[in-house]
């Protein structure tokens, strides 16, 4: 059986003789006979050919659905040229960056995805990456409270609610109140969020284009803020800001993200990728790693992991935050994927995403049982039907169409509401069938 | 390791060099030594109340992060300002040019809590065995 | 600078897709969109894959190089692994499909339940919740179940203890948890000090966390004793799995006591440290914690059908988006099953046994704090070495010049010029003979020629970069 330790009998027998004992049970006698296990009954091992066949049956069990169904994590295009350099072994079996000479790879990569992020964004300075979005947004909602060491939180309830979620499991234990400012006609309810701006409120929340894929613009909203003391936190679409108006230039002092879309697969659920970006005022108070450029002792340009003094290896309870893994590789895919994409083939596949759901949009419009919420869209946009919607959808499933997210999976008075998402990858074809299908259903 | 006569020392390793009601505030050359290279001070807002012994702010080296505890009770009266550029004051001239923070002393009674110099020597010997 | 912006031209494209028809500008209000396109790289595919090809060869790697970094566990990373978390029935599958109709993802959710039901019966736990992403986000997961569990009890709480070897992430964690520490010496032994930790253990502790072996690689013989003394206040016992490989098979956290148990599958169970991720950090539970575990859960009816299970009575909600980072439980699921039984008693075993080769063959070179039995791995430090001026890191330094990664060195902070060497089993002989060999000329060398180690590496791309200016004037984009 497979075991992958290559000791012969002979050289066991060589060390043990070194070492000094008889077996290598011998070496376990620290564990008593009390802490032995009281059972230990697993599979015997299989051989490779017998695990392939395993997952193919496994994998063959899922069905391979067309996807119309977004609420952050979205069907892109992810090029071949990704997988070919990030199963280079040099890259995904090398470990954290802690030894400089042996990892300038990585780290100039690193250093090359941050310079990315924050030309995507418009702010200054990005990190190497956190887990997800939701986990982004919970550290960026700490760095506005360890800032300025208020209390109170406010949230549009138009912010990914599986964000969202996750915060709230994060506060448990502190001493924190998080507000949900209701919708108003499915957009930000600026005027409402305005009049709770106070001095208690260290941040505000919203998001670009927010779940149900409206776009809205917030820099008004955040110049009040600021006035305020107010962090203003923003969390965006990453293929959206090909096009759409970025944190940056919207004032924003934190930005964060679900970076799947640049280039992982949907992967039922990850590795994914949380981008985090900041402006210099927030700098000292971000977390995870952040590779920074300096020379080395013969004057060569080079990379090294700085500021790690903010993380939990050297402040330990005092960190930033507990984060010591990055997502170090899914970030590589990410800046692969926008290099490869370019300034102007990312302006474009932008624009072809906003063509594609504007194309969906106006034939669903010419479907009477339908309506198509009004309002400003990218790659996703809410309907509402007065039947089922879990009907619907399953009665779509069972052409293989994932026609969209029914939003109350997530907001309880919204049983009518379906939020479809249209990417590059619907062809025509699926286009029209999505359409025709949906006709005789409703 | 330098200790300056007239100045006096926490155990972790502050100063404070009083004149009058007022106290400049520092960290030991020990200290800096331990650090390394000083990358960062966290500015200490003037106004700020602080007790004695409590955080009055903190230094960040490559290698390490450190809690500033301050010597004595009062009000922050005045800030460095020139750690935020040149952290390396504090490596350079720790008990001059790279003082912390200025203090407006409360308690007078306070500085029987610290040590004197000798007291400070004596002390950083006993440690270092 | 060789960046891929600095190989920029003009008009250059990379990948073509569809063309988008000229109106499309127009749809959008101008207030929406963004003034300048973002300046990424204008390249072709070949200069992105010459650059990143070019740059990967600049690493260090467990597929080239030796990699005994302590506590980290760098063993081979099967390619079988790799292989079947690439197939495409896994990947397109949008994780919010089981919401929606879990018939249409069985695969998935049976290699979730399949996982979690192994990993319980390797550490002997009740329930897995596979959604912590790494170690460190398992161990607060696990300090969010501990404040849970004291919450429903109506207990007050105000620390966690953990012992001074602990790392880094435990202490951070716990107070991200709202909780104060206590740190706990470490005796002669290397093990936490019992009878401080009596001390200090009392009705207003909420959990104690620690990781077995310790940190320093031995084992901690009263671990029966003190879960005992934890339970006996009502407080929850933490298991950090980072060292999990040295016991498989030979102790389970779950039988000796412990409530709450992180396991790191990049470590222990072979998926690949990506460079510093994607990890993942599941989380398993004893009977006490079941009803605060995050959701959904996977359960499986009678009719054999696998979905989604809500209804944990008192969830703490969710730690992530859905099910962790599914991508790296598969990779786990292959190496658990295609090793069997055998096959992880036989990775302890090896690991053990190359760790005490290396600790035998060592000693007389290298001070060894702890002259006991190690397990899977061994610390020394560079304390012989000091009176010459060279210090652990110099050590790690020259060890790059002769083509090996160092060890982790500086870890535990207990120990003074810490140099913790993990070999892994999947190492051989020749391996760690080579390796012995260089770290024993490293000795001499520190005593005949030190200059010739305190400016190592020579032989590399680059020496020595000055952290001091990487963290004083930051750097952290070609932009600034």
């Amino acid at each position: 059986m497979a075991k992958f330790t290559p000791h012969t009998e002979n050289e066991v027998k060589e060390m043990l003789e070194v070492i000094g004992v008889k077996k290598v049970d011998d070496l376990f006698n620290d564990i008593s006979k009390e802490l032995r296990p009281k059972s230990f009954s697993l599979p015997s091992g299989k051989t490779e050919y017998e695990v392939k066949e395993i997952f193919e049956t496994l994998a063959n069990k899922n069905k391979n659905l067309i996807l119309f169904a977004g609420a952050g994590y979205y069907d892109h295009f992810v090029p071949a040229a990704i997988d070919a350099i990030t199963s280079r072994a040099e890259f995904y079996t090398a470990y954290t960056p802690y030894q400089p000479e042996a990892s300038q790879g990585t780290l100039q990569a690193i250093f090359e995805y941050q310079t990315a992020i924050s030309r995507l964004t418009g702010l200054p300075y990005s990190n190497a990456s956190l887990y997800d979005g939701g986990t982004a947004l919970y550290e960026a909602i700490a760095m506005a409270v360890r800032t300025n060491a208020r209390q109170r939180i406010l949230i549009d309830a138009g912010v990914n609610p599986i964000f969202v979620n996750i915060v709230k499991t994060y506060i448990i234990n502190q001493s924190l109140n998080i507000e949900i400012i209701d919708l108003k006609d499915f957009h930000c309810d600026k005027e409402t969020m305005k009049s709770k701006l106070d001095e208690s409120i260290s941040c505000i929340v919203v998001q670009n284009p927010n779940f149900f894929g409206f776009i809205d613009d917030y820099e008004e909203l955040f110049k009040i803020a600021k006035e305020k003391n107010i962090c203003c936190i923003s969390v965006f679409n990453p293929v959206s800001l090909s096009i759409l108006k970025t944190p940056g230039e919207m004032g924003a002092d934190i930005a964060v993200a679900e970076g799947q879309s640049l280039g992982m697969d949907l992967c039922f659920g990850g590795p994914y990728l949380g981008i985090l970006a900041t402006t210099k005022d927030y700098l000292r108070k971000m977390p995870g790693r952040i590779v920074g450029k300096t020379i080395d002792k013969n004057g060569k340009e080079c990379f090294v992991l700085t500021l790690q003094a903010r993380e939990q290896h050297i402040k330990r309870e005092k960190a930033t935050s507990n984060i010591c893994s990055n997502q170090a590789l899914c970030a590589l895919r990410a800046v692969v994927y926008l290099s490869l994409l370019g300034k102007n083939g990312f302006k474009n596949l932008g624009l072809l995403n906003l063509q594609k759901t504007e194309e969906l949009k106006s034939k669903l419009k010419e479907i009477k049982a339908i309506e198509v919420i009004k309002g400003d869209t990218f790659n996703e946009f809410p309907i509402k039907i007065k039947q089922p919607i879990n009907n619907i959808v399953n009665k779509m499933l069972e052409k293989n169409i994932l026609a969209g997210v029914p939003a109350s999976l997530f907001y309880k008075n919204m049983q009518d509401i379906l939020i479809i998402s249209v990417t590059e990858k619907r062809t025509d074809n699926e286009l029209y069938r999505f359409v025709e299908e949906l006709k005789k259903i409703v | 390791m330098n200790v300056k006569n007239g100045y006096y020392y926490t155990k972790e390793h502050e100063w404070a060099y009083i004149s009058g009601n007022r106290a400049k505030v520092g960290i030991t050359d020990y200290a800096q030594h331990k650090l390394g290279d000083i990358t960062y001070v966290d500015v200490v807002q003037t106004g700020k109340v602080v007790k004695q012994f409590e955080v009055l702010t903190g230094v960040e080296s490559v290698k390490a992060a450190s809690d500033v505890y301050s010597p004595l009770s009062g009000k922050v009266i005045a800030f460095n300002s020139k750690l935020t550029d040149s952290p390396e004051l504090i490596n350079k001239s720790p008990y001059d040019e790279g003082y912390i923070a200025e203090i407006e002393i409360s308690d007078n009674s306070e500085i029987k809590n610290l040590m004197d110099a000798e007291n400070y020597k004596k002390y950083l010997e006993g440690l270092e065995k | 600078m060789n960046t891929i912006f600095s190989k920029s031209v003009v008009g250059r494209t990379g990948i073509e897709i569809e063309k988008t028809a000229k109106q499309v500008e127009d749809i959008l209000d101008e207030k929406y969109k963004r003034q300048n396109d973002a300046e990424l790289p204008e390249v072709s595919e070949l200069d992105v894959i010459r650059h990143y090809t070019n740059l990967s060869r600049q690493n260090f790697s467990v597929d080239t190089h030796f990699y005994p970094l302590g506590s980290c566990t760098m063993k081979y990373n099967p390619k079988i692994n790799e292989a079947v978390s690439r197939l495409s029935g896994f990947t397109s599958i949008h994780p919010i499909t089981p919401y929606i109709n879990y018939l249409l993802c069985q695969g998935a959710l049976e290699v979730i339940y399949n996982l979690s039901y192994l990993l319980c019966e390797i550490t002997g736990m009740k329930k897995i919740t596979t959604q912590p992403y790494a170690g460190a986000h398992g161990e607060l997961t696990g300090i969010l179940l501990m404040a849970a569990y004291h919450k429903a009890k109506g207990n007050k709480k105000k620390y966690v203890i953990v012992p001074e070897s602990a790392h880094g992430t435990n202490p951070a964690s716990a107070a991200m948890g709202g909780y104060s520490i206590i740190s706990i010496p470490v005796n002669n032994r290397g093990e936490m000090d019992i009878e401080l930790f009596k001390e200090k253990i009392s009705e207003e502790v909420a959990g104690i966390m620690m990781t077995v072996p310790s940190t320093l690689g031995v084992f901690e013989s009263n671990i029966l004793k003190i879960i005992e003394i934890v339970h006996k206040y009502d407080a929850i016992a933490y298991y950090d799995g980072a060292n999990l490989n040295a016991i498989l098979g030979k102790m389970r956290p779950g039988d000796v006591g412990f409530d709450v148990v992180h396991i790191n599958l990049h470590k222990t169970f072979a998926t690949p440290h990506g460079g510093g991720g994607p990890g993942s950090g599941v989380v398993g539970v004893s009977d006490r914690l079941c009803d605060f575990l995050p959701v959904p859960f996977v359960e499986r009816n009678k009719d054999g059908r696998y979905f989604l299970d809500f209804s944990v009575k008192k969830s703490i909600g969710h730690v992530a988006s859905f099910f962790g980072n599914f991508g790296v439980l598969l990779k786990a699921y292959a190496y658990i099953i295609m090793l069997g039984k055998e096959g992880l008693i036989d990775a302890a075993e090896k690991a053990v046994l190359n760790a005490n080769y290396v600790l035998k063959k060592l000693k007389e070179y290298y001070y060894l704090p702890y002259d006991r039995t190690c397990m899977h791995e061994v610390v020394f430090t560079a304390k012989n070495q000091l009176k010459n001026g060279v210090h652990a890191m110099d050590v790690a330094k020259y060890l790059i010049d002769k083509g090996i990664h160092p060890p982790t060195v500086y870890f535990p902070l207990v120990v003074e010029e810490a140099i913790m060497i993990e070999p892994t089993e999947t190492e051989s002989k020749q391996t760690l003979d080579n390796f012995i060999d260089v770290m024993i000329e490293i000795a001499k060398l520190a005593e005949t020629e030190p200059e010739k180690i305190k400016n190592a590496p020579s032989g590399t791309l680059i020496s020595r970069p000055d952290e001091t200016k990487a963290a004083r004037e930051i750097k952290l984009t070609c932009d600034i």
